[in-house]
């Protein structure tokens, strides 16, 4: 029998195409990838039904640590509302802060409170590098008497005046119930009735009501 | 594969004086551009945040001191839920907390079903006690199931000293610690 002679294909293939479609992908990832700013505060958040994605603009944030701490921040997008804030609270309580220390907390996009009144000068007069990994007390909530986030928010509330604040808390999930009592007090106070609760997204657990009233109505997890 | 023409421009074939630009191959390999484009494409698959944190609303209501505008509500129609240490849920029905039942996390959705098949829907009240001792995650995941539960009216309600003496007894006699 005669040999078949098999034509010797080249093994190179035309690598260009592949290559377009990795960068294409590879510049779409790096335009999508949003990076966390350094968090500070390691916060693990319960979980929940809800599907409403948090609010990015115009938030004030209460952070409960794991030990129950509590601090208080502001997006930094709103800088002229952190402004009057650390202003308001400045003449409020007598803090005679100076300008650069009051710059401290407005001009820092990831700046956050999380002392009492009486060490505020003393936080704000350090350089923020100097800060990290610092232990903070937190803002003190758990006495009724002298729950300084009730200022904190009468500021926040006074300098968002007239437009919209998202309030969010976000808890961890081992701190303990007073803390975050402690929270709803403050917020109650200065009649700020309703605020978020940040969570982990989860799916309706099959057969409850929930789940029930989903599929007859086709949404999907909690309307609100 | 494809390789870039790097060898030597070989024999002048037209004769000496004339002179002939190299001709180099414009086919480059593109097999480690593609390694590297794929290598950065796994990178940012995976520390791009896929899920994005979700929010609860939670709305509160005002306190009022005159009794006479506090919401009235049949004691028949309330299942009060107590949060106690290491997730162990305290309930009764009505107004009687001595009636006192345990229960946790994974078995309250059946107590709240049962409790609203047995109610008048316009009068049914859950009522969240947390405690001092019950986690924020307890209370989250509460006010979660409330929602799962699609429990009209709850409200969440500072605890009485009666309440938390009567759990820390219960927690005592079960040896909680």
């Amino acid at each position: 029998m005669p040999k078949v002679k098999l034509p010797r294909k080249s093994t190179a293939i035309d690598m260009t195409a592949m290559c377009d479609v990795a960068f294409l992908l590879l510049s779409f990832f790096i335009l999508a990838a949003k990076f966390k700013p350094p968090d500070n505060l390691a916060v693990q958040t319960p979980s929940s039904v809800s599907t409403k994605i948090a609010p990015e603009k115009d938030v004030v944030m209460i952070t409960i640590d794991k030990e129950g701490k509590v601090y208080f921040s502001v997006s930094d997008a709103n800088k002229s509302q952190k402004v009057e804030i650390i202003d308001a609270v400045n003449t409020a309580k007598n803090l005679g802060l100076s300008a650069e220390e009051k710059a401290r907390f407005s001009n820092n996009p990831t700046s956050y409170i999380g002392t009492p009144f009486s060490q505020l000068k003393s936080y704000l007069s350090k350089d923020p590098d100097q800060l990290k990994g610092v232990a903070l007390g937190g803002i003190p909530v758990r006495d009724t008497l002298n729950n300084e986030l009730i200022d904190w928010m009468r500021a926040a509330a006074g300098a968002f005046q007239g437009g919209r604040m998202n309030i969010i808390v976000k808890g961890d999930d081992a701190s303990k119930y007073p803390s975050f009592q402690g929270v709803i007090n403050a917020f109650k106070k200065n009649d700020l009735m309703k605020f978020q609760i940040v969570t982990n997204p989860v799916a309706v657990p099959k057969g409850t009501e929930l789940f029930k009233i989903n599929e007859a109505t086709g949404t999907k997890g909690a309307t609100d | 594969m494809a390789e870039m023409d790097t060898s030597g421009g070989g024999k002048h074939k037209k004769g000496p004086g004339v002179k002939k630009g190299k001709k180099l191959s414009t086919r480059v390999d593109l097999t480690p551009m593609v390694d590297l484009g794929f290598l950065l494409i796994t990178f940012f698959i995976f520390t791009t945040t896929m899920s994005q944190p979700t929010a609860m609303r939670l709305f509160l209501p005002k306190d009022v001191d005159k009794p006479e505008e506090q919401n009235k509500v049949k004691s028949s129609a309330v299942l009060t839920i107590l949060l106690g240490k290491n997730d162990v849920i305290y309930y009764y029905e009505g107004d009687d907390p001595t009636k006192v039942q345990t229960s946790n996390y994974k078995a309250i959705r059946d107590i709240v079903i049962d409790k609203k098949k047995r109610t008048d829907p316009k009068d049914f009240v859950v009522v969240l006690k947390p405690t001092q001792d019950a986690s924020y995650k307890n209370t989250v995941n509460i006010l979660d199931e409330m929602t799962i539960d699609a429990v009209k009216r709850y409200a969440m309600v500072d605890i009485s000293p009666v309440e938390y003496s009567i759990i820390q007894a219960t927690e005592k006699a079960n040896g909680v610690k």
